[in-house]
């Protein structure tokens, strides 16, 4: 987090039949980072996005861009200065993707092929195939045509990105992959990213800061995603929340400090002394690992014969998760889900380096509980939890 | 015994003069009638309440019949081409009004919406994303309107022979050359057929980015092993 870059004072939105959009509402959106406008439908949370770039005017108040009122400035040139991704992208059907991607640059007056160039350019940079750049809209998928909004948006390379409900169209594999993509293009290019969803979900995931927003426009909470899950302002934020925000807020604990075990571990080849050597009785089963180090499944050792043991017959070893990368909410799952309650951890290489009971995943969030108290803002670093490429790769 | 083609000389023109006659008199009215249409149109879809009046007044004006037409403008314009082209372009109007109204309306709202966020203006936006969008509906529209004019010009025979192959019709009665007839009817279908193929070439021409009925699926549905293995990497 750096400066303040928005600063949105004492917003009003009144319609002339006197309904009440936004009301008094009031943010300092920081540089660099995404902020998430979250609440029910009519909490007025894409009007105020609307009013930053002048597509709707504020009744009252006023919107510093930067220090300076946005209303100072010609509109179409404010505009070009902010990227904007729509609810099903809203591409130009009759513009080829490459030609898509070029519309501002080619606004500001730019050359045809200096705005193609960067249009490839930025092709790369969300992940699409330089194929499609001849395609037309219709040719390409709900998720291929979002990353083409997301590319035409950042294609002048605006300070600020303005997304409205971007991803809420697309199926939730392919919005989970959108979803790191952005945070991956945020890490890489540092913008400013007001981003509107009603899914709070997607708002810890990606926001540095959430506004939740209530019906009528007016602001319930404003604070870093950890915070909002471990101290909710209000019962509405709090029900807007959902019933699992504690399992939630798990997610911000890195499962890095977890304490693993190596004993109860055999390779598939073990002999009979290596296997009576690693069951110690610390723990009822073995996990037993390919030749590659890779885990095959869990077994009780008695039923485990030298020299024959077939992977076929293991009970599953549930979902591994990276200690490096992974939080406290992974961990848990993985021992949760894992018929021996005992969850895998392994490497970003897919090797296991240990395992964890429930027990002890249960004492690290005592832990880190009591190192962050409830009511406090809980300072973790973002970076881990946001679906970083483990988390993909697991999902894939 | 005269042949299908010969034209009698009271018409002035050989069977390809009248052919040439013909498409002027029935498209020109087409062009103006567009020319019109569009500001028109343009207005309608701005200010909403205006689009029932206009389209009650197109319909209005179609109604009349093209002999009241002409013995309205006869004192005007005299026993001319244009005598029947006014009428003609007034006809276009019922056609093309609704047609670009609906295609410029068919624009999606966040098509609309992503043009003005990245700093269209109303003009810049109209030209380079709304009316190309609704090209297929306004040739769609246009088809109509030649078609209909096409086969409309023949009543300039009416007013002294100002109907092109029209013309031969009423010649066919003088001379008693049916054959006469056959000919004019065959022509002013085979233009008629021949403009419209020519307005379906020129739609596809403009609407690459149209998904086109017949070829192979959308990768949207069935995504090709290339766009799968993109997706595939992506998530």
């Amino acid at each position: 987090m750096f400066g303040v870059l928005i600063r949105i004072d004492s917003v009003t939105k009144r319609y002339p039949d006197g309904t009440v959009a936004v009301d008094r509402l009031s943010l300092d959106i920081p540089d660099r980072s995404i902020t998430v406008l979250v609440g029910p439908s009519g909490c007025g949370k894409t009007t105020t996005l609307r009013m930053i770039n002048r597509m709707v005017e504020p009744t009252e108040g006023t919107i510093l861009l930067d220090g300076k009122d946005v209303t100072q400035q010609p509109v179409n040139t404010l505009r070009r200065s902010m990227g904007y991704v729509i609810q099903n992208a809203g591409l130009f059907q009759h513009r080829t993707i490459l030609d898509n991607i070029a519309t501002v640059p080619r606004l500001l007056g730019w050359g045809k092929d200096r705005a193609r160039g960067r249009a490839r350019e930025l092709m790369e940079r969300v992940g699409l195939d330089a194929a499609l750049a001849k395609r037309y809209p219709y040719q390409l998928s709900g998720g291929q045509q979002q990353r083409v909004g997301v590319a035409r948006a950042l294609a002048a390379d605006p300070p600020v990105l303005l997304m409205d409900e971007p991803f809420s169209a697309v199926d939730p594999v392919v919005r989970k992959g959108l979803q790191d993509e952005l945070l991956r293009i945020q890490a890489e290019l540092g913008k400013t990213i007001v981003f509107v969803t009603h899914d709070i979900d997607e708002a810890v995931k990606l926001g540095t800061m959430v506004a939740v927003l209530r019906t009528g426009g007016r602001l319930a909470q404003y604070a870093p995603p950890a915070e909002l899950l471990s101290a909710p302002a209000d019962a509405f934020v709090e029900d807007f929340l959902g019933a699992d925000r504690g399992i939630r807020r798990l997610s911000f604990f890195p499962a890095t400090d977890l304490a693993l075990l190596t004993t109860p571990i055999v390779a598939v080849d073990a002999t009979a002394e290596q296997i009576a050597a690693r069951a110690t009785g610390e723990t009822p089963y073995l996990l037993v690992t390919g030749l590659d180090g890779r885990p095959l499944g869990w077994s009780a050792p008695h039923e485990l014969t030298a020299g024959s043991i077939d992977p076929g017959r293991l009970l599953s070893h549930g979902r591994p998760f990276v200690p490096g990368t992974d939080s406290l909410r992974a961990a848990l799952d993985c021992a949760v889900l894992s018929p021996t309650g005992w969850a895998v951890a392994v490497g970003a290489d897919g090797r296991v380096t240990g395992v964890v009971s429930q027990q002890t995943i249960a004492e690290a969030i005592r832990g880190a509980h009591a190192a962050v108290p409830a009511d406090a803002p809980a300072a973790a670093p973002p970076s881990l939890s946001k679906g970083g490429p483990s988390d993909a790769k697991v999902a894939g | 015994m005269s042949g299908f083609f010969d034209i009698p000389s009271d018409l002035q023109h050989s069977w390809l003069g009248l052919v040439g006659l013909h498409l002027r008199e029935a498209l020109l009215p087409v062009l103006a009638g567009l020319v019109v249409s569009l500001p028109l149109a343009q207005l309608c879809v701005r200010l909403r309440w205006l689009y029932p009046p206009v389209l009650w007044v197109t319909t209005v004006l179609y109604a009349i019949p093209s002999l009241a037409f002409f013995v309205l403008l006869i004192d005007y314009t005299g026993q001319t081409e244009l005598t029947v082209m006014i009428p003609l372009t007034v006809y276009s109007l019922v056609v093309l009004v609704p047609a670009i109204v609906d295609g410029v309306r068919s624009v999606p709202q966040e098509t609309l919406a992503a043009a003005t966020a990245m700093g269209f203006g109303p003009v810049r936006r109209y030209f380079q994303v709304q009316l190309p969008i609704a090209v297929p509906a306004v040739i769609a529209g246009l088809r109509v309107a030649t078609v209909s004019s096409i086969s409309l010009v023949s009543v300039g025979a009416l007013i002294g022979n100002q109907g092109a192959l029209g013309n031969l019709i009423n010649d066919a009665n003088i001379y008693n050359r049916p054959e006469l007839a056959v000919n004019a009817v065959l022509s002013m279908a085979a233009l008629a057929i021949l403009a419209d193929v020519l307005l379906v070439a020129v739609r596809l021409l403009l609407t690459p980015w149209m998904p086109r009925a017949g070829r192979r699926k959308q990768p949207a549905d069935v995504p090709d092993p290339a766009t799968a293995a993109l997706e595939d990497a992506v998530r």
